[in-house]
């Protein structure tokens, strides 16, 4: 073989190599989740084997599973849809106005990126305890607006930026005022980007465990902390365990997929394109 | 800078208009929690003796958590975590970087480009779940594959050394991707002709990456390093749910810490010392960031 044709070689198998290790736990979760107990608990672990989806008929026979996925639906979209109200307005602003300490509160959304939870998590809790809201989803809601208000500002502000100016100078010689040409102007041109920031905020929102896990009780617990529910006792129900992790995973993913393009602009803020 | 045509004159209260819902909003659940958490920490808030009433102790917690050994000893842990993962995901993201960014095998390169988004989408939970599966001392495939290569098992979680190593793994399944594509991205920025012309001149990837592309991964790289030192602070649910920061303390990250101070022995005052000693850190993390990035923000 030539060198040309053995760096080729090369190069499909780096491929494919890369490729089986992105997505082996991936497999691994889903094709556990299809496995009988014994299967699961065989040592060595088995690759092949007859599937069966008891697993998955076990989850929703009560309806834990399907309640934790409903409160993480209802957390994940009502904060989505406050952030792009709350947000999309301020990116506008910040994308067309000069004003006095526009660069400091810029910087201030995007620092938010980087703060902790469990810095918010401890006076969080010891303030909807002493209003009585644990366990409720605004809670959850008004929290998660902490780190999904910064994305939309950011990727919004950036989407603005690229709609052309004479577009509004063209509205405003109508006379047409400053909300107007936000409503009919900015949102409907701007949706590519806010489409974009909904998802990344809805895919947060979903995954996140710590708030979660300190504000809820019973009622309003989410997805990640029932999956975390599972992992006490002796002999873990793993199949169970990995047939919940797929339903969590199942839909982000598909979302993820759709945002793929952008997945590094809504993880750096912006600083990479 | 700003360009005449973008800018727009506007009424003095115009922008407040647009920016007033959000900042109340952002102030609401980001700086008021954190005022709060402020005066927590100066305060002894044991949750465990409600009894008596919460006092304020000046900064004695801060003295307290300035000299206890176990939050130094978690916060070198986390910086050991730190410098773990970072070399093993910036050379391994080089590495898919790279290989994307060669010509052939298109479809391949598609397919692989795709799915590296599935890591960086998975919840943090179930990544931790994953892992508590895979490393599994008798059922765990990671002793299967550790014996086709004629290794003896090992009984990683129930193994301090075992049990950081997994959690190494999990966090480089993670985000080794997110590597990978910012080094793309930059890759990319190469202008066609400079790295057609540079092929030319010589048939040395090396030479090729040192001198014509290293200046182009420079900003990636800068962002990875920062905003990876800041997601290994806030990591908590993927450790949590695989280890619950044991055996003992070995897989003890500073979050999981604070988080079992707090939820765990109640002590509410010590803990927000804690977190705000943590926040310090981030701001000045932050910062730096922003001085990289946004220099020329001034849009």
């Amino acid at each position: 073989m030539n060198p040309r044709n053995l760096g080729k070689m090369l190069h499909l198998v780096g491929l494919l190599a890369l490729l089986a290790f992105t997505l082996f736990p991936f497999y691994w979760m889903v094709s556990s989740s299809l496995k009988e107990q014994t299967d699961l608990l065989a040592a060595p672990p088995v690759w092949t084997f007859v599937p069966t989806l008891s697993h998955y008929a076990e989850i929703w026979q009560d309806d834990t599973v399907s309640k934790a996925l409903l409160n993480s639906l209802i957390v994940a979209a009502c904060t989505t849809t406050l952030a792009i109200a709350l947000g999309a307005p301020a990116a506008y602003a910040l994308a067309r106005f000069d004003f006095r300490g526009k660069k400091d509160l810029w910087f201030w959304f995007i620092s938010n990126r980087m703060i902790s939870p469990i810095v918010l998590a401890l006076p969080v809790y010891l303030m909807a305890q002493s209003a009585g809201l644990l366990d409720t989803h605004l809670v959850l809601i008004l929290i998660y607006l902490s780190f999904c208000l910064p994305i939309v500002v950011w990727i919004c502000t950036d989407q603005f930026r690229s709609i052309p100016p004479d577009l509004e100078q063209a509205a405003r010689l109508d006379h047409a005022n400053q909300w107007d040409i936000f409503w009919r102007i900015y949102l409907p041109l701007g949706l590519p980007g806010i489409a974009v920031s909904a998802i990344f905020s809805f895919i947060f929102s979903w995954n996140e465990l710590l708030y979660a896990l300190v504000l809820t009780r019973s009622d309003v617990q989410t997805a990640p902390v029932i999956a975390t529910s599972y992992m006490s006792g002796y002999e873990l129900p793993w199949g169970k365990i990995m047939a919940t992790g797929t339903v969590i995973v199942l839909p982000v993913t598909v979302f993820a997929l759709l945002v793929s393009r952008h997945m590094v602009r809504g993880l750096t803020m912006g600083a990479t394109k | 800078m700003a360009q005449p045509a973008s800018r727009l004159s506007h009424g003095r209260f115009t922008p407040l208009k647009f920016l007033a819902p959000s900042v109340l909003a952002l102030l609401a659940v980001g700086i008021w929690p954190t005022i709060f958490a402020l005066v927590t920490s100066l305060r002894e808030y044991k949750l465990t003796r409600p009894r008596s009433g919460f006092p304020f102790v000046g900064l004695d917690n801060y003295q307290a958590v300035l000299t206890d050994a176990t939050f130094w000893e978690t916060l070198a842990r986390t910086a050991g975590f730190y410098l773990t993962v970072m070399p093993v995901q910036l050379a391994l993201g080089l590495a898919i970087a790279l290989m994307l960014h060669r010509p052939g095998w298109g479809a391949v390169r598609s397919l692989l480009r795709v799915s590296l988004v599935v890591p960086l989408a998975t919840t943090y939970a179930v990544v931790g779940l994953i892992g508590r599966l895979v490393f599994n001392r008798d059922f765990g495939v990671a002793n299967q594959f550790a014996s086709w290569l004629g290794l003896p098992g090992l009984d990683w979680l129930g193994n301090p050394h075992g049990a950081f190593a997994a959690i190494a793994l999990m966090d480089i399944w993670q985000w080794t991707p997110f590597c990978a594509l910012i080094f793309l991205a930059g890759l990319s920025m190469v202008p066609n002709e400079i790295e057609e012309a540079a092929r030319l001149e010589t048939k040395s990837h090396w030479a090729l990456l040192r001198h014509v592309q290293l200046p182009y991964l420079l900003p990636g790289l800068t962002a990875v390093l920062i905003l990876r030192s800041a997601d290994i602070l806030k990591l908590f649910d993927m450790v949590f749910t695989m280890t619950r920061g044991g055996p003992g303390a070995a897989t003890e990250l500073v979050s999981i810490y604070i988080q079992r101070v707090g939820f765990r022995i109640f002590d509410m005052g010590t803990a927000s010392a804690q977190a705000i000693l943590l926040l310090v850190l981030t701001i000045m993390l932050s910062r730096l960031f922003i001085r990289v990035f946004y220099r020329e923000i001034e849009r």
